[in-house]
């Protein structure tokens, strides 16, 4: 009796808190716009009958997210923005891992931390941030005309540029984590191991230290990916109107055009999309922890 | 039998404290017990010997409630507890982890029973030192489980389940964890205190030396099924399979074809050109029936000239001499490639030692020293 | 691995430099007596006066606190719960389901998540306010609660529980008196990401809030939408220095903590 309450008390909450939202919003991704409270067709009524209801549905909202270009485009700049910055996360997050990784005992648990400690500050206020900086008369054009490398500023805040540095910025942590544990577990002896067998420094890094690290470098990928995929507050604060990102369009067709049923199939879209990246973040962790035991 | 030598399984009066009636347990399709009976006394100190994966561990748990059997009965004291939850029964385990509570002091670790048990402070109290006095804990009533030494640990987890005055005490591998100097002190402590508290104990261990040297009687187990239980010698000196044999102790195990003698002696035709084994024993074999000759090394007389009395005898050479110290294992090999061990004390200084490799020397012993297998 | 090298210097300078410049930059602005953020006109607190006196900040902090401390607390509840019974239930009808809900929030975009339960609050016809933000809230982090404790709760060592339950206990007592307090650090660790995520999020709240109910990043959201203020610099340094004076102190006892136990342990084995 009690281990069936224990199961219930969460098993209720998550049906009833993220599973039936979530279907509504497949259903009304099904249904029209109306110019009613709340703004849809159908509502479900009893006298109708669950048949009458069903036979309103139709796949109206996606065939239009096909033939409207921006839909796809939205799409389609969300994985390119996504695919980009998990790439320069990675190609920075690396050194910073290894670094780490090779740091004296000693300083690793500081390292740690500070790897950790902004993970736990705001972060809308990291990206907030990054504002000031980017700014025409912001701190880096600042900087870059007291050098002289450039004479007139630099219109960075705004554009796609911001986001990626946006995105590295905030994600950076993500990266770092799971490569730093693929690295501190490498034994030592290993390298010495592959250099005694007449590998230079370098290729022993290549052929030893980043297949090691493989599962964390796959990790801190997804990491970065799912969550840049679906991105608003990036985009909508550092990005420029140019900026096309799927959370952006979502929030606006919602919040600004009313439009629930689009929002709500641009919602279903999205999520379809990342059920390849997460199922195969899956697969990796599992491998990963078999490989472990 | 002497009546002051401590055998309640020889008395067909005594009722056993625990029975195991055809007790059958199965994970999904693969079988852990096998249809397996069992009486075990008041007072005894049962080892379950065995393999890993051989079901010892699942017996225990079953005696403490953690498993249920598939099918059968077990009765504690003429009553069936397969009904009764682990926190009602009346027997207590220690755990191969120890499983003390790391947040409690071993004052707190070993009062946990009694107060669940609703005892009032001073009786409480009372039990925990004398528990504590005799795990000679007294000093480290105070601390953690972590900031004592391995030993110690063992000692707090031996007092923690003993302090309910448990009817039947279970203890999975409780030595598992020690160093072997430390083991064999333990092993001796834990007689002990068995000895004077007066609880039955049953112990799970794969080491065959501890259970031999703790248990009053062993029951020695394969793939879920009882191979056989007997006091340490007995199963040392005449076990009833090559299984029992071979899992206790070093053995020689030469198989041949049984010819029957007279009376209580056959003799064993085991290789082409080698004179036929003689063997003493009570038990019965057809004419050319395979059976098995399972003779300790220590049992085996080697020697550089042929003895002139004795019931088995044959030549070879040495092969390998393993030193152990306070014993040397020959490793002899017969001219048809059969490698047999024999075991000399080592009374006499190294130097002085009379065989080295490659030297011929003869093997012999009696026809009581082996024992003649059918399986 | 050892052999610190140059490089690795050089790539952990400039990294850590990375993550802290900006957050810096932001501390020192907030003592900026201009009111523009990018110049330096001397040093002053008057925004952070300004910022104490704006009471729709105050307001939304209070509101935040709120929601953040109710979802915080349910959250760790079920989330504890789920972690338990996901670690320790064996089967039962629909435990795909049952780890499948619990771990999709953790990848679910935000704003997907936010949309979904605005529709759910709109349909049963529950008006939005704190109510609805804290069963948001409450939704996603104890999915994050249910991950911190269940990968404690893998490595728990059974036997404590069955010893409990060997020396009398009913398996409640068990947990209460045994597992609970073992696994407390990481279900306190679970409690304090769970606050975190809800003082932090702007996208779900934003979708599940109505006119009646702001919470401090809405706020901030609409501030700096219209460009950087000093106001909010004021306002995250003071966030910004709460979380580090935090993580430093908790890291600190920690280290302490696990120290004196080595040292311990290395005392029991002499002794």
């Amino acid at each position: 009796m009690r281990r069936f309450a224990l199961i219930a008390l969460p098993y209720a909450w998550l049906l009833a808190l993220f599973l039936v939202p979530f279907l509504i919003v497949v259903k009304i991704s099904l249904s029209d716009v109306a110019l009613s409270i709340p703004p849809y067709f159908p509502q479900f009524s009893w006298e109708e009958g669950i048949g009458a209801f069903l036979a309103e549905l139709d796949f109206e909202n996606f065939v239009f997210l096909t033939q409207d270009s921006l839909y796809w485009k939205a799409y389609l700049s969300s994985l390119f923005i996504a695919l980009v910055s998990t790439a320069l996360t990675l190609m920075i997050g690396y050194p910073v891992a290894y670094g780490m990784a090779r740091a004296p005992e000693e300083w690793r648990p500081t390292l740690m931390m500070l790897i950790i400690l902004p993970f736990w500050t705001s972060f809308l206020i990291r990206v907030y941030a990054w504002m000031g900086i980017l700014s025409q008369e912001g701190f880096l054009n600042q900087f870059l005309l007291w050098t002289g490398i450039i004479s007139t500023p630099l219109t960075i805040l705004n554009t796609n540029t911001a986001v990626y540095i946006g995105i590295v910025y905030t994600y950076l942590p993500f990266m770092v984590l799971p490569i730093y544990a693929a690295l501190d577990r490498l034994d030592g002896s290993l390298i010495e191991a592959a250099e005694d067998l007449g590998c230079s420094r370098l290729s022993a890094f290549w052929l030893v230290t980043v297949p090691m690290s493989r599962n964390g470098i796959i990790a801190g990928c997804f990491l970065v990916f799912i969550p840049a995929l679906g991105e608003f507050v990036i985009p909508s604060l550092l990005g420029g109107s140019g900026t096309l990102m799927i959370g952006k369009v979502l929030w606006e067709e919602f919040f600004s055009n009313r439009d629930w049923p689009v929002a709500s199939a641009v919602a279903v879209v999205l999520l379809l999309i990342l059920i390849i990246p997460i199922v195969l973040f899956q697969r990796n962790q599992q491998r990963a922890s078999e490989a472990d035991q | 039998m002497n009546s002051t030598v401590f055998a309640p399984w020889e008395d067909p009066e005594q009722k056993p404290l625990i029975r195991f009636q055809n007790v059958t347990k199965k994970f999904g399709s693969f079988t852990a017990i096998d249809n397996l009976s069992l009486d075990i006394y008041e007072r005894e100190f049962f080892a379950l010997l065995g393999p890993s994966g051989c079901g010892k561990t699942t017996m225990m748990r079953m005696l403490a409630g953690f498993e249920n059997p598939t099918s059968g009965q077990i009765e504690l004291s003429g009553r069936n507890i397969v009904p009764v939850p682990p926190n009602k029964r009346a027997v207590n385990m220690m755990f191969q982890s120890y499983a003390l509570f790391p947040h409690l002091t071993i004052w707190e670790n070993i009062a946990f029973g009694l107060k669940r048990e609703g005892k009032d402070k001073e009786t409480i109290a009372t039990r925990v030192h004398e528990m504590l006095r005799l795990t000679r804990l007294e000093r480290f009533a105070k601390r953690k489980p972590h900031q004592i030494s391995g030993g110690q640990r063992q000692r707090v987890a031996l007092a923690r389940s003993l302090a309910k005055a448990p009817t039947l005490l279970l203890l999975d591998e409780p030595l598992g964890a020690l160093d072997a100097k430390l083991r064999q002190d333990t092993q001796f402590e834990l007689m002990d205190i068995q000895e004077k508290t007066g609880t039955t104990f049953v112990i799970v261990t794969h080491d065959q030396e501890e259970a031999m040297t703790v248990a009053s009687r062993v029951a020695v187990m394969d793939e879920g099924k009882l191979m056989q239980v007997a006091t340490p010698d007995r199963i040392y000196e005449t076990p009833n399979s090559v299984y029992v044999a071979d899992f206790i102790g070093d053995v020689n195990i030469i198989e041949g074809r049984a010819r029957f003698l007279e009376e209580g002696q056959y003799e064993i035709d085991w290789a082409e050109g080698q004179q036929a084994l003689h063997a003493a024993t009570s038990a019965k074999f057809d004419n050319g029936q395979t059976c098995y000759m399972a003779i300790r090394p220590e049992k085996i007389t080697i020697t550089a000239d042929k003895p002139e009395a004795a019931d088995n005898c044959v030549q070879g050479k040495i092969h390998d001499i393993a030193y152990l110290g306070n014993l040397s294992t020959y490793h002899v090999e017969l001219p048809n490639g059969t490698i047999i061990k024999a075991q000399t004390a080592n009374t006499r200084r190294i130097a002085r030692r009379s065989f080295t490799w490659e030297d011929q020397v003869w093997l012999s012993w009696t026809a009581t020293a082996g024992v003649m297998l059918a399986r | 691995m050892s052999r610190f090298s140059w490089f690795n210097a050089v790539s952990l300078t400039l990294g850590f430099a990375f993550l802290y410049i900006p957050m810096i930059i932001l501390v020192i602005f907030s003592f900026n007596e201009s009111k523009l953020v990018t110049v330096w006109a001397g040093f002053s607190t008057k925004w952070y006066g300004e910022l104490l006196a704006n009471e729709a900040f105050l307001d939304a902090a209070w509101v935040t606190l709120r929601v953040a401390v109710f979802s915080s607390t349910l959250a760790t509840i079920l989330g504890t719960a789920a972690a338990y019974v996901l670690i320790r239930s064996g089967r039962f009808f629909g435990r795909t389901l049952f780890s499948g809900m619990i771990y999709a929030p953790l990848v679910m975009p935000e704003v997907i998540t936010g949309l979904s339960l605005l529709l759910l609050f709109i349909g049963i016809g529950l008006e939005r306010g704190v109510l609805t933000i804290v069963l948001a809230h409450t939704t996603f982090s104890m999915c994050y609660v249910s991950v911190v404790v269940s990968s404690r709760l893998a490595t728990f060592d059974k036997s404590l529980e069955e010893a409990a339950l060997d020396l009398g206990c009913s398996s409640a007592q068990a947990f209460r008196l045994v597992t609970l307090p073992i696994i407390a650090p990481a279900v306190i660790s679970g409690w304090l990401l769970a606050f975190t995520l809800s003082l932090d999020d702007l996208v779900i709240a934003s979708f599940a809030t109505g006119p009646s109910a702001t919470t401090l990043p809405i706020k901030i959201f609409s501030a700096v939408r219209l460009g950087v203020s000093p106001e909010i610099n004021a306002l995250s340094t003071i966030m910004i220095s709460i979380v580090t004076v935090g993580v430093i102190t908790a890291s600190l006892v920690s280290k302490r903590k696990m120290v004196r136990e080595r040292e311990e342990e290395l005392m029991a084995v002499r002794s």
